[in-house]
């Protein structure tokens, strides 16, 4: 934390939390009797409700987007290079909404929350979730906040299908749609990452098929395993070579089997401090929740058939270098929204940091991404002057 | 805000052949001028298409859908016949095809308009009779080693190649940078004093 905090900031934030008593039907066929969803907000709503934006997280993130929780914070929300005073995400302008996803770990019901059938933890026993389920989930949310309708809804990988989703079935709830660095669904070798990572974890002798809390354990190794595997996906070959190349941190060879090269120990302190942070359980839910997006599939696989009556203007946005989901994929969604005459802007940013750009702070990405937000913000502006 | 007078010249006078409400397709789009202001004016819809970030920026701030997308590539993104005019304004000279680049505008459009400077120019035809050196002039910045303007045409040029390819012109038009029209006399010899071409032609 920096010794005051920055301009730019949204400064000190305490997340909210919601009991939602109704149940929700999930795709799964289960139903979930009651939740919780842990959220933050930035900004001011303003007095029609028009200029809320909500931020759905990726993989291994929360709803802590922005600002600091306390003074002694190292770092800010997973976003807040995005999302400030003046950043491309103004909460001048707009009021910013980011929930955490049902089955993760940072507050919102999940495997460590409490099953009320058993009074125990719920572990491998909850219940698979879905895109679509958050979706619907995330509408809820929308409704106790008073939006009818959400100005923009952003978000990358995971999060960008979370939107493509809201614009598919909540068309009249939403503006805009924002998505980056993402897929209309997995490739097979999307796929198989996740099943690796799956594995790693499954196969830990701490997993205890899923109810280690109650073993006072956890697979630490299989779930550092998973973010190891799942951390070369995010970063580019050349990102990679340029941050370690083949530099070896005593300086010379050693001829066994400890972390040798630079990206070695690099990508073992990533799956420690991951390990430390989220639950192995949550992690094999939202590599679920990945590979079962596909959209298109309740249309025979059609994504144009899917994408047909979506009303909001969409940005997509891809970085060249991006392997986990390449620009070809995001060019899929454009090309479905092109067929249907729908309203799109795409662009390619050349950037060399793989899936992990759209967390960067690319000049040219942020100028795109801050000027379509803008528009919007110049847009509610006018509406409000013209009434 | 763009109004019909500070719409460059070309653009003002390719504007009257786009009719309220048409489907436009901006090959090459900039800084998305023309869209933004048939938007406005004409309430078309519609896309940009543009290489350039920053100008895709400057599109996207203007409201105008625009997609990041090479002219020289595959374009079957675009369906047959899916809008109503396809403009490419001052980019033809740029294509590494330029005769596939129309192909696929009459393909993708009912009507194409076209923009590009006139080679056969008297200015262009005196610099290199005087001088024996590549033109260089207001409408052809560019060194010869060092220029976008690869595939330089004129309007008999693009006339011929109309015809090889069967295309109907259904219009023809000049101006210069400056002006919007061309006189009397530009429009009787195009291809001598105009210095830049505009048509607006479609398959038949």
């Amino acid at each position: 934390m920096p010794e005051k905090l920055p301009q730019d900031s949204v400064g000190l934030v305490s997340p909210c939390s919601m009991e939602f008593q109704q149940a929700v039907q999930l795709e799964c066929k289960q139903e979930l009797k009651a939740y919780t969803l842990v959220y933050e907000c930035y900004g001011k709503l303003n007095a029609t409700a028009s200029n809320a934006v909500l931020i759905c997280h990726a993989l291994s993130s929360h709803h802590h987007a922005a600002g600091y929780h306390s003074l002694d914070d190292k770092k800010p929300g997973w976003w807040d290079t995005c999302i400030g005073p003046g950043k491309a995400i103004d909460t001048n302008h707009f009021f910013v909404v980011c929930s955490n996803n049902i089955g993760g770990c940072h507050g919102s019901t999940g495997p460590t929350s409490i099953n009320p059938q058993t009074a125990k933890p719920w572990g491998s026993d909850f219940p698979i979730i879905t895109v679509k389920d958050w979706v619907k989930i995330q509408s809820q949310l929308s409704d106790h906040l008073g939006i009818q309708k959400w100005a923009a809804i952003v978000g990358g990988s995971l999060g960008g299908m979370q939107v493509l989703q809201w614009s598919i079935d909540f068309p009249e709830r939403i503006a805009h749609a924002v998505v980056i660095a993402s897929a209309p669904k997995l490739s097979a070798q999307n796929i198989a990452f996740n099943e690796v990572a799956r594995q790693a974890i499954i196969s830990d002798p701490h997993f205890h098929k899923g109810h280690y809390y109650q073993k006072d354990t956890y697979p630490k190794q299989g779930l550092a395993l998973a973010r190891m595997v799942g951390h070369i996906t995010y970063l580019s070959d050349e990102a990679m070579r340029l941050k370690f190349g083949r530099d070896l941190q005593s300086g010379n060879l050693n001829f066994g089997f400890n972390a040798e090269f630079e990206v070695e120990s690099y990508l073992r302190h990533q799956g420690e401090v991951f390990a430390q942070s989220f639950d192995a359980n949550s992690y094999l839910l939202m590599t679920k929740a990945l590979d079962y997006f596909d959209p298109a599939h309740a249309f025979d696989g059609n994504l144009q058939a899917a994408l047909q009556h979506v009303l909001c203007k969409f940005l997509v946005i891809s970085f060249t270098t991006d392997w986990r989901f390449s620009s070809a994929r995001s060019q899929e969604i454009v090309n479905a929204l092109l067929a249907v005459k729908k309203e799109v802007s795409y662009a390619d940013i050349d950037a060399p940091q793989g899936h992990d750009s759209f967390l960067l702070t690319n000049p040219r990405y942020i100028t795109l991404f801050k000027n379509y937000m803008s528009r919007i913000a110049a847009d509610i502006t006018l509406r409000r002057d013209v009434r | 805000m763009m109004t019909i007078e500070n719409l460059r010249p070309e653009l003002a006078l390719i504007q009257k052949w786009i009719q309220t409400k048409a489907r436009v397709l901006d090959m090459g789009c900039g800084d998305g001028e023309l869209l933004s202001f048939l938007q406005r004016d004409r309430q078309v819809s519609g896309y940009g298409l543009e290489i350039d970030e920053d100008k895709i920026s400057a599109c996207v701030v203007k409201g105008v859908n625009v997609i990041e997308q090479n002219l020289d590539a595959d374009l079957s993104n675009f369906a047959d016949q899916s809008f109503d005019v396809v403009v490419m304004t001052q980019a033809l000279q740029v294509m590494q095809h330029p005769h596939k680049v129309l192909e696929e505008m009459t393909r993708i459009g009912q009507e194409a308009i076209i923009t590009f400077p006139n080679f056969g120019h008297w200015k262009t035809r005196w610099y290199l009779t005087l001088k024996g050196k590549m033109p260089v002039s207001e409408t052809l910045p560019y060194s010869w080693y060092d220029t976008p303007n690869i595939h330089l045409c004129t309007f008999r040029d693009f006339e011929e190649l109309c015809k090889q390819q069967n295309y109907k012109i259904i219009n023809r038009a000049v101006t210069d940078t400056k002006h919007q029209r061309g006189n009397w006399f530009t429009r009787r010899l195009p291809n001598l004093l105009a210095e830049i071409a505009i048509y607006r032609i479609s398959k038949y």
